[in-house]
């Protein structure tokens, strides 16, 4: 999860979920065949963006889209659904819920909405993959993100890629105090840029089976491919700067920030695409000081996986309109307009050009992607989450306690998969 | 938008005209009544409406949750006292249950020690009330401010980097190394860092409190006291600390019920890990992140069970000082 502030974006939700459950009761949705209301987590200048997107099919056709942005996505459709007042495209919380409004019938398939040929050839077949259940297209990427940045100062490394993980382990500090800087502290959601580790680990050394079964709670903590990707946490964290107490005292949005000290305090950092804005406003750093490759592979076996998130958009009603505009909103035409306004990446091949470079080594990463999987820590139940979040801070703490962390976590496990 | 005014509009006038109808309804009611009852059965109607909100919002979630504290996660069937063992066998909820003793005493005892030295001193100086609102400040920041405030105060840097916490600032000047106040687990350091905020917080609460009990001792006695050769010490030992012994004593009650409800220090500047849960941040979590209403309910009736005596002993004092009047 690379986002700034959970406890903020959770009391958004409330406060988004009761809007949005007034304006549902206030417009009756499908009166209008000529109007098509949507409803996404996206606000500020991701819903100008989308609005700019959707623009020329409005003038094109007539019809006009009610866009309600919110954060509460998630409780707002389980009740849209449960109510059966729903709008008609919607973007999803995640696959899970995707899988269970499709199973339920409220999530429509798309096979006679889209070109299914055209669409699959244009598209990274890893994300045709993510929106199929029981091998129908169900849900669309609007949009995508990657995660598993190493970012460095190119004042400092001299910034080529390093081919696999073990050259990146194996590259000299230099003039920097150490190879990696780690920040961990996030109130009460502190642990989770180790999940994100943890979960790039995975997926890079035991491939997308064991990270399914994993995330679906099947796969136990104490099993070996989970434990090594925790040691292998370890190795980054006994390489870090200022050690553990430094790493659980240092709050993500300033874990960057000794990459631009003089001396630099370390050579790495690997965050989401976000913290190039942490590094500008705390960093100190200016655009063009810093740059990033992908985390490369670690099992030639499982190269070009990724793990990232997107914005997941399914079908609610058969209204003409609606899936018009679906069918246009997944073309090159439609996603180039956002992705040239910035801050976007494309599930579509056709869109090539991108105004940044975080976008452009994000859509190379995502083209080459021969697996792509949703933040694993998200997927998770949300007992599971914040054990995984609490036993990423207390592994940073005491490395040597791992045994006894990964059984409590299997504990949990055990538990928390459980219908409540 | 308009069904919603209309709401708020019932609530507003509706809620006031129905009690006003009540009293006018009970009224006609007791007065059929035979004169002599009237008076006897007259308060019982009147107290009603007020315990029927105790009982809906009080009483009934008390014995809910004593019941859910014997149901499983989902509140679907019987499990007797597993609950209770879970809470008493698990090392986290034990550890929380120490901490929380430890707030219990190091709270009290510095709010409690601070307010009445300070309520003494400031009892003596001309700028008393500027002295006593700065004191007191603290307790109308809100504890998520204030948790945030000393998130700052503590902060931690890397040996060999300048130091931006104004409490590692300070140590660092006498060549103290820089100490991670709130995560080191070595003396319970972290814990007492915590505890230190919640102190900070309630000393002005006491001190109030305090103060104000100290004005109502009659000058005549002290002046007395000090007339007949008594040092001040002796005039704190046997007259001050004897008179304000009651207001100690429910001074000391609320912050104990206060050190046993602390949750938001430790959510907000550590989320129970290194060492610093409390319970009651126990109880939230197993309430909303493990959605587990079983162990939930079974901390909160610790909880509970853990006030009682504070609340009675409270009760028992109150009453004894109203049999003295």
């Amino acid at each position: 999860m690379g986002q700034r502030n959970r406890g903020l974006r959770a009391l958004l939700a409330l406060g988004g979920t009761a809007l949005l459950v007034a304006a549902a009761c206030g417009t009756t949705g499908d009166g209008d065949d000529k109007e098509v209301t949507v409803v996404g987590s996206w606000g500020g200048s991701e819903q100008e963006s989308f609005l700019a997107m959707v623009k020329p099919w409005e003038e094109k056709t007539g019809n006009t889209v009610k866009y309600t942005g919110s954060r509460g996505l998630g409780a707002y459709l389980t009740t849209a659904v449960a109510s059966g007042t729903l709008p008609d495209l919607a973007g999803l919380p995640g696959p899970g819920e995707m899988i269970e409004f499709a199973k339920g019938g409220s999530l429509k398939p798309l096979d006679g909405v889209l070109d299914l040929d055209t669409y699959k050839a244009d598209t990274v077949s890893a994300l045709v993959d993510l929106g199929t259940v029981d091998g129908k297209v169900v849900a669309v990427f609007i949009k995508s993100s990657v995660k598993g940045f190493i970012w460095y100062n190119t004042a400092v490394y001299d910034g080529a890629a390093p081919a696999n993980w073990d050259a990146v382990m194996a590259t000299d500090p230099g003039s920097a105090d150490s190879l990696w800087c780690v920040g961990l502290e996030s109130g009460a959601d502190s642990g989770w840029p180790g999940t994100d580790w943890v979960e790039d680990f995975v997926i890079r050394e035991s491939g997308q089976e064991v990270y399914d079964a994993w995330v679906a709670g099947t796969t136990k903590w104490t099993d070996p491919a989970i434990k090594q990707a925790f040691e292998s946490f370890g190795e980054v964290l006994d390489a870090s700067f200022g050690g553990a107490t430094t790493v659980n005292s240092t709050n993500f949005g300033a874990g960057g920030n000794p990459l631009f000290t003089d001396p630099p305090g370390c050579l790495f950092h690997h965050q989401a695409s976000f913290i190039s804005d942490f590094f500008k406003e705390q960093g100190g750093a200016a655009d063009g000081e810093f740059d990033f490759f992908v985390m490369p592979e670690i099992d030639p076996a499982y190269a070009g996986a990724l793990t990232g998130g997107g914005d997941l958009f399914g079908l609610f009603s058969d209204k003409a309109a609606a899936k018009d505009l679906l069918k246009y909103l997944v073309t090159a035409e439609a996603q180039q307009i956002w992705a040239n306004r910035g801050g976007f990446v494309s599930a579509n091949t056709k869109v090539t050009t991108y105004p940044d470079a975080v976008g452009q080594k994000s859509a190379d990463a995502i083209t080459k992607a021969t697996v792509f999987r949703f933040d694993g820590g998200d997927l998770m139940p949300a007992a599971m989450k914040a054990a995984f979040f609490r036993a990423m801070v207390d592994f940073a703490e005491d490395q040597g306690s791992l045994d006894s962390i990964l059984e409590s976590l299997d504990e949990v496990q055990a538990t928390a998969y459980a219908p409540a | 938008m308009e069904e919603r005014l209309i709401t708020a509009a019932i609530v507003l006038f509706g809620v006031p005209a129905v009690l006003v109808g009540y009293i006018l309804l009970t009224e006609r009611l007791i007065r059929a009544l035979p004169e002599r009852r009237q008076g006897r059965i007259r308060p019982w109607f009147w107290i009603a409406p007020a315990l029927a909100f105790l009982v809906v919002f009080l009483i009934y979630p008390t014995i809910n949750t004593l019941v859910l504290s014997f149901l499983d996660k989902a509140s679907t069937n019987f499990v007797g006292l597993e609950n209770y063992i879970w809470f008493f066998g698990d090392s986290g909820t034990l550890e929380a249950l120490r901490n929380s003793v430890l707030w219990v005493i190091f709270m009290t005892a510095g709010v409690v020690g601070l307010g009445l030295l300070i309520a003494i001193l400031v009892d003596r100086v001309r700028y008393e009330p500027l002295a006593k609102t700065a004191i007191f400040i603290p307790l109308a920041i809100s504890f998520v401010a204030a948790a945030i405030i000393w998130k700052f105060m503590y902060e931690f840097r890397p040996p060999g980097v300048e130091q931006t916490g104004t409490v590692n600032a300070v140590v660092g000047l006498v060549g103290l190394g820089p100490l991670d106040w709130i995560r080191d687990r070595s003396f319970l350091i972290d814990n007492f860092a915590l505890i230190f905020i919640g102190v900070w917080m309630w000393t002005g609460f006491a001190m109030v409190i305090l103060s104000a009990g100290l004005k109502g001792i009659s000058t005549e006695l002290l002046e007395a006291a000090r007339v007949d050769g008594a040092n001040e010490w002796q005039v704190f030992r046997g007259i001050i600390l004897p008179l304000l012994t009651p207001t100690i004593f429910v001074v000391g009650t609320t912050i104990v019920i206060t050190a046993l409800k602390s949750f938001d220090i430790v959510w907000v500047l550590t989320n129970g890990a290194f060492g610093t849960d409390v319970i009651a941040r126990k109880m939230v979590f197993e309430m909303f992140t493990v959605q587990h209403f079983g162990h939930a309910s079974a901390v909160a009736i610790v909880l509970l069970v853990a006030i009682i005596p504070f609340m009675a002993l409270n009760i028992r004092r109150f009453r004894e000082q109203e049999a003295i009047r």
